[in-house]
């Protein structure tokens, strides 16, 4: 959309656009440290918890970037849901190992 | 084939995959630009038509409705997946689980691991409980609130009480739940092309309060199936996963 057509609408939660890139970029390069951690990360357990902290740090950029549906999905999906089941999946895989 | 030649191989490949990437790169609108017409077009209509200020949610269970019941059925295939998998090992291997559990000296649940689910798994139903029956009102839905309602009961797991989860969750219980969020949702649909109108129009009243949770007709109500199935998909793949684990346990104290 054309930036000059948007009305500015200002709440008490409003920051300088300034403000708002630096956050976006802070995030940004949060989550590429968070998905290097995620790949450096070799014992399959811990993996998992990085994975887990990985998802936080996307929920938090879907927020930066204004999609709070994203981010409530994101944050149940991905710092939930899908660390439980790899959790599970582990156990279930060492012990058959055993 | 040399070192030599595998990496001159590779070094062509990267620079041929560079020039394609920077050529797609500069190839995209400016960051934050939007082309296309719909979402201007839904920003403005969807609170007069549907009465949800959820708008998220207005697009996903009225609006691409069919998308949704699409990509519910998923979830709901892959559980049936799931369950059929695990079941047929399980079958197999029972007796042989029972004869490891013997020899496995699993440690107990730490008292604060306990402690800080007990205490969360009350408001966290709660809170799934909200999100799924608030989706015209806030970014929520039935599916994030689904899988939070299910993380209430893996809770109540990790507490330790196993045996309570058993109970509040029967497979046979979960699984009409789960048949009847996924049938709910397609029900809905069939119900508006019973009157004559195109599938999952959204033919409830829409309420007169925009945002009210009575408001925007089966918005609401896909929402909560949707919740339903999502919720009871959720806790039958981790039960069936459970399984086992839960007969060592169990076995081993």
């Amino acid at each position: 959309m054309n930036p000059a057509r948007v009305l500015a609408v200002v709440t008490p939660y409003t920051v300088t656009p300034g403000l708002m890139d630096a956050l976006q970029v802070t995030v940004l390069v949060l989550v590429a440290a968070g998905a290097t951690a995620v790949v450096l990360t070799r014992v399959s357990a811990r993996q998992v918890i990085a994975l887990s902290v990985y998802g936080l740090l996307l929920a938090v950029l879907f927020l930066t970037f204004q999609a709070p549906d994203v981010t409530l999905s994101e944050l149940t999906v991905g710092a939930v849901a899908l660390p439980i089941l790899l959790l599970l999946t582990l156990a279930k895989v060492r012990r058959r190992e055993k | 084939m040399t070192a030599r030649q595998r990496l001159w191989a590779f070094l062509t490949g990267m620079a041929g995959l560079a020039a394609f990437y920077l050529w797609g790169l500069a190839g995209l609108p400016g960051f934050g630009a939007y082309p296309g017409p719909y979402g201007d077009i839904i920003n403005r209509i969807a609170l007069a038509q549907t009465n949800a200020t959820g708008v998220v949610s207005a697009v996903n269970f009225d609006y691409r409705g069919f998308d949704t019941v699409g990509e519910e059925f998923i979830l709901f295939a892959a559980a049936t997946g799931v369950a059929t998998v695990l079941r047929h090992l399980r079958g197999e291997r029972e007796r042989a689980a029972r004869d490891e559990a013997l020899g496995v000296n699993a440690p107990p649940t730490s008292e604060a691991v306990r402690m800080t689910a007990l205490i969360l798994a009350g408001p966290v139903l709660v809170l799934g409980w909200f999100l799924a029956s608030h989706a015209q009102t806030s970014p929520s839905g039935g599916f994030q609130g689904g899988v939070v309602l299910a993380t209430a009961f893996i809770l109540v797991y990790l507490a330790g009480q196993f045996l309570a989860l058993r109970r509040i969750s029967p497979v046979d219980i979960t699984d009409a739940v789960e048949a009847v969020g996924a049938g709910g949702f397609a029900a809905v649909g069939i119900a508006a092309v019973g009157m004559g109108l195109a599938y999952l129009t959204n033919f409830l009243p829409l309420g007169t309060i925009p945002g009210a949770v009575s408001s925007s007709g089966t918005i609401a109500l896909i929402s909560f199936f949707v919740g339903l199935e999502v919720g009871a998909a959720f806790i039958l793949i981790v039960s069936e996963l459970l399984e086992q684990t839960l007969l060592l346990r169990e076995e081993s104290r």
